[in-house]
C-alpha cells in the first residue's frame, strides 16, 4: 500500500491517476484549492476501494502554508512515501509578454512553488530512506517555442529541478520520476481544438501509476512524444528561430 | 465529448458544448437554449441542441457511497453503467435493469427510463432509483423521488433532459451471485411460437428476448431465436477477452445493404442446429454484444442510420406484428437483426415513459434518404393503428402529430420544462 500526497488533486489528470491508486487499495491525501471538489472526489476514491482519504486546502503560492499541509499529509496517512505534483497553469503568453506580474505569478505556480513542495518532501523522503516523488511537467519545457515560452520555460525549471534532485536522491533510495504529458484533453485544454494526436486522462494516468511503480526517471506520455521532443530538441537554433511553433 | 447522436443522423450543424465538472457547481452559464447530454446513446435527436448549447454530463463521474451490504450507490449523473459493473459486480451486485449497451449514463437512463430483457419482471430504471438531484437554470435544486416532489420525479423521468440536469441520484442494485448467465435458446418458426414461448417463460426467467429475421417472408415470417435468463450461481469459466475490436473510420458507403442483410439473417437463423440450445454466458456478451466492436455505428457511414423501436398494445401485437415484418422485409431494407420482446405490466413511472404492456420490435435502417422515411412512416400507420408508440430515445424524424398520439399525456409536462431547456427532438414534435 502506497501512501500518496497529491497536490493539485482537483486536476483532471491528478484525479483519473488517483482513481488508479485507489482501485488497489493506496491511501491519498488530497490538497487542493477547492474544498467542496476535494471532498467529492475524496468520497469517490473511498468507493472505489481507498483504505484512507485525507484533504487540504492550499494555494500553492501560498508558501508558508506547505510545510503546515505536508505535515497534515503525514500525520493523516500514518506516514508518507509518495509523491504527485500536478498543479498548474496554462500560462496565457500575451498576457505574459505584456505584462512582468503575470510572469512572475505564471513562474510562481509552475515553476517555483514545485520546487518549494519539492524541498522539505525531498529531504523528508532521504532522511527516511524510502519514497516516490513524481512531477507532472511538459514536453513544452524541452524546447521553448514563440506560442508558449512562459509556460514552457517554467516547467524547464521544472525538469531541471528534477534531474538535479534525481541524482542526489539517487543514493538514499528515493525515486525521483518526471513527466512529461503531451496534449491531455483536460479542462486546462478546454478551448483548443482536439485532434489525432490528444490522448485522455485516464490514459496518461494509467502510464504515470506505471512509471511510479517502475521508478522511472522520466517518461513521456503518451509514449511517442518521446519522438516528436527528439525531433523537436534536435532541430538546429538557425532553423528554428525561423519556424513558427 | 462530440456533441453528436449514435445514429450519426441528424448532424447539428452548430452546438456549443459546455462541460459540467462539479455537481455543487451552479450551471454555466449560456445564451439561447440548453440541453443535458449524456454519453450520445439515443439514436436520433433527443440528445442534441442544434443551434444551442450542451450541457455535457460526463464530467460528472463521481461514485458518492455504495453500502455493499444493502447495495444502493449513490453516483453522480455522468458515471455510466459500465463503470457500476466494474464496482459492483465483484462485490456481488448487478444494475437492476440495464439498456442493451453499458455505455450510457446514469442521467441518460433516467431520462429516457430505459428498460431491459427483465421489463416483465423488474420494470423499467426509475423503479431502482430512490431519488435524485435536479438543478434547474434558475439555479434551484430538488431532491425528487417517489415521495418528494413526486410530481418532479415523474415529470424528470423519461423527461428527455428538458426539466433540468440531474446532477446525481440513488440507485438499488441486485444482487447476484457472479458474473455468469444461464441461458437457453429457442429457435422458433413464427410469432404464435414466438408469444408462446415468451408466455411460458414470464414466471420462470428473468430475462427474455427475442431476435427476429426481419427479411424473411411468406412462410418464414416471424421466425427467430428466443433466449431466456437467469443470472447463475458463481462458477468459473473463462473471462471474455478485454480487447474492443472498433471500426476506425466511417467507410464512404455504407456496407449494409439488402444482400448483406439477408445472408446475414438467413446465416444467423440457422448457426444454431438444434432447437433448443444450453449455454453458461458471461454478462458482458449476453447484454452487451454490441459494445465488443467500438463505434460499431460507424458501418453505416456518412449518412448514418435510423433506429425504428414500438410497442404494440397486447390485443394488437401480433397481427400488428406481422403487418410490420410484412412492410420492412417487402422494403428488403431493416437491420441484421431486429429485437423483439413482450413488455411486462408494471407501471411506467414518467409522464413520457416508452415501455407499456405489449409487444416491442426494434430494428435499424441504413439511411437511404426519402424511401427510409417514407417507410418509417408506413410503420407509424401501423402502430398508429394499433394504439402502439414509437421510443423517443430512438427516434429522428417522427412527425409532431403521431407523437402527440403516442404520448396524450405530453402536454402535462408543461409547467415542469425548463423555460431555458430545448432540444432537438422536442422542437420537431411539439413546434
Ligand atoms: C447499442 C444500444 C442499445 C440500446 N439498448 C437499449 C435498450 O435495450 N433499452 C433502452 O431503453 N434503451 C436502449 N438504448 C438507448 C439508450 O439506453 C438511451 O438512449 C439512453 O438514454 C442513452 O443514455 P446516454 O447517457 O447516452 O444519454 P444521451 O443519449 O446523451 O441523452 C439521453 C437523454 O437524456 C438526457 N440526459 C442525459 N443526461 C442527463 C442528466 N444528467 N440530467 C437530465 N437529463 C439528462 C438528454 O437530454 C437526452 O434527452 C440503446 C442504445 C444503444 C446505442
Ligand atoms: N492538459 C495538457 O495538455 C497538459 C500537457 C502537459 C502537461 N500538463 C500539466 O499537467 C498538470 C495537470 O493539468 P491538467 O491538464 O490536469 O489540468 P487541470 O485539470 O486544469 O488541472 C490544473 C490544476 O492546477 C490547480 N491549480 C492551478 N493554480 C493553482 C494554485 N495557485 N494553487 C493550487 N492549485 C492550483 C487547479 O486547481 P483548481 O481546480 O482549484 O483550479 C487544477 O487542479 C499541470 O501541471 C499541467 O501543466 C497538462
Amino acid at each position: 500500500m502506497r501512501r500518496i500526497l497529491i497536490i493539485g488533486a482537483t486536476s483532471a489528470i491528478a484525479e483519473a491517476t488517483a482513481r488508479e491508486f485507489a482501485a488497489r487499495g493506496d491511501a491519498l491525501c488530497l490538497v487542493g484549492r477547492d474544498a467542496g471538489r476535494l471532498a467529492a472526489i475524496a468520497q469517490d476514491l473511498g468507493v472505489r476501494g481507498a483504505v484512507r482519504t485525507a484533504t487540504a486546502t492550499l494555494d500553492v503560492t501560498d508558501f508558508a502554508a506547505h510545510a503546515g499541509v505536508i505535515d497534515l499529509a503525514e500525520r493523516e496517512l500514518g506516514g508518507l512515501d509518495t509523491l504527485l505534483v500536478a498543479h498548474g497553469t496554462l500560462t496565457d503568453q500575451a498576457e505574459a509578454e505584456a505584462s512582468v506580474d503575470t510572469l512572475r505569478r505564471e513562474f510562481d505556480i509552475n515553476a517555483i512553488s514545485v520546487m518549494a513542495l519539492l524541498t522539505p518532501v525531498a529531504n523528508r523522503f532521504a532522511k527516511q530512506g524510502f519514497g516516490s516523488i513524481a512531477v507532472i511537467s511538459s514536453v513544452a519545457g524541452d524546447r521553448g517555442r514563440m506560442s508558449n515560452y512562459v509556460y514552457g520555460s517554467a516547467k524547464a525549471a521544472v525538469s531541471a529541478f528534477l534531474s538535479g534532485l534525481r541524482q542526489r536522491l539517487q543514493k538514499s533510495g528515493v525515486n525521483v520520476l518526471t513527466i512529461k504529458p503531451g496534449f491531455v484533453d483536460t479542462p486546462m485544454t478546454k478551448d483548443f481544438p482536439k485532434g489525432a494526436l490528444w490522448a485522455k486522462p485516464e490514459d496518461v494516468a494509467k502510464g504515470i501509476v506505471k512509471a511510479i511503480d517502475k521508478g522511472r526517471s522520466v517518461v513521456y506520455l503518451p509514449w511517442f512524444w518521446s519522438l516528436i521532443m527528439l525531433v523537436i530538441r534536435n532541430v538546429p537554433e538557425f532553423v528554428f528561430k525561423r519556424v513558427k511553433l | 465529448m462530440s456533441g453528436t447522436s449514435w445514429g450519426r443522423y441528424p448532424r447539428p450543424a452548430q452546438q456549443h458544448l459546455l462541460m459540467l465538472r462539479d455537481r455543487a457547481a451552479p450551471l454555466p452559464p449560456f445564451s439561447g437554449s440548453a440541453l443535458p447530454h449524456g454519453n450520445g446513446r439515443s439514436y436520433g435527436d433527443s440528445c442534441l441542441n442544434d443551434g444551442g448549447t450542451l450541457l455535457c454530463t460526463r464530467g460528472l463521474d463521481r461514485f458518492i457511497a455504495f453500502d455493499p451490504a444493502s447495495g444502493v450507490l449513490r453516483c453522480e449523473a455522468g458515471v455510466l453503467l459500465a463503470d457500476i459493473l466494474d464496482l459492483a459486480v465483484g462485490q456481488g451486485w448487478f444494475l437492476p435493469v440495464t439498456p442493451g449497451t453499458k455505455y450510457v449514463t446514469v442521467g441518460g437512463a433516467i431520462a429516457n427510463d430505459v428498460h431491459g430483457k427483465n421489463h416483465h419482471v423488474a420494470g423499467c430504471f426509475s423503479e431502482h432509483v430512490n431519488g435524485f438531484e435536479l438543478l434547474r437554470s434558475d439555479g434551484s435544486r430538488r431532491w425528487c423521488s417517489k415521495t418528494e416532489n413526486a410530481d418532479w420525479f415523474a415529470a424528470t423521468v423519461a423527461g428527455l433532459g428538458l426539466t433540468g440536469v440531474i446532477t446525481w441520484a440513488e440507485l438499488r442494485l441486485q444482487r447476484v451471485r457472479g458474473p455468469w448467465l444461464g441461458c437457453e435458446t429457442h429457435r422458433f418458426d413464427n410469432l404464435d411460437e414466438f408469444f408462446a414461448l415468451s408466455a411460458a417463460s414470464e414466471r420462470d426467467y428473468e430475462y427474455t428476448v427475442a431476435w427476429i429475421d426481419c427479411a424473411a417472408r411468406g412462410a418464414a415470417l416471424g421466425r427467430g431465436h428466443f433466449i431466456r435468463a437467469n443470472h447463475a450461481a458463481a462458477s468459473d469459466g473463462p473471462r471474455p477477452g478485454r480487447r474492443r475490436l472498433g471500426v476506425p473510420l466511417t467507410p464512404p458507403l455504407s456496407l449494409i445493404n439488402g444482400l448483406s442483410l439477408r445472408a446475414f439473417n438467413t446465416l444467423y437463423f440457422h448457426r444454431q442446429r438444434g432447437r433448443v440450445s444450453h449455454a453458461l454466458s458471461h454478462y458482458e456478451p449476453y447484454f452487451y454484444p454490441l459494445d465488443a466492436i467500438a463505434d460499431w455505428n460507424r458501418i453505416y457511414g456518412p449518412r448514418g442510420f435510423l433506429q425504428y423501436q414500438c410497442v404494440l398494445p397486447p390485443a394488437q401485437a401480433q397481427a400488428g406484428l406481422e403487418e410490420l415484418l410484412r412492410r420492412i422485409a417487402a422494403s428488403g431494407s431493416g437491420s441484421f437483426l431486429a429485437v423483439l420482446k413482450v413488455f411486462g405490466t408494471r407501471p411506467s413511472a414518467g409522464i413520457l415513459s416508452f415501455p407499456r404492456p405489449g409487444a416491442t420490435l426494434a430494428l435499424d435502417f441504413p439511411n437511404n434518404g426519402q424511401a427510409t422515411f417514407a417507410l418509417l412512416d408506413a410503420l407509424d400507420e401501423v402502430v398508429a393503428g394499433a394504439g402502439g408508440a414509437v421510443y423517443p430515445a430512438k427516434d429522428a424524424r417522427l412527425a409532431g402529430e403521431r407523437f402527440r398520439q403516442y404520448f396524450p399525456a405530453w402536454n402535462t409536462l408543461e409547467p415542469y420544462l425548463d423555460p431555458r431547456f430545448s432540444s432537438g427532438f422536442w422542437r420537431r414534435v411539439t413546434e
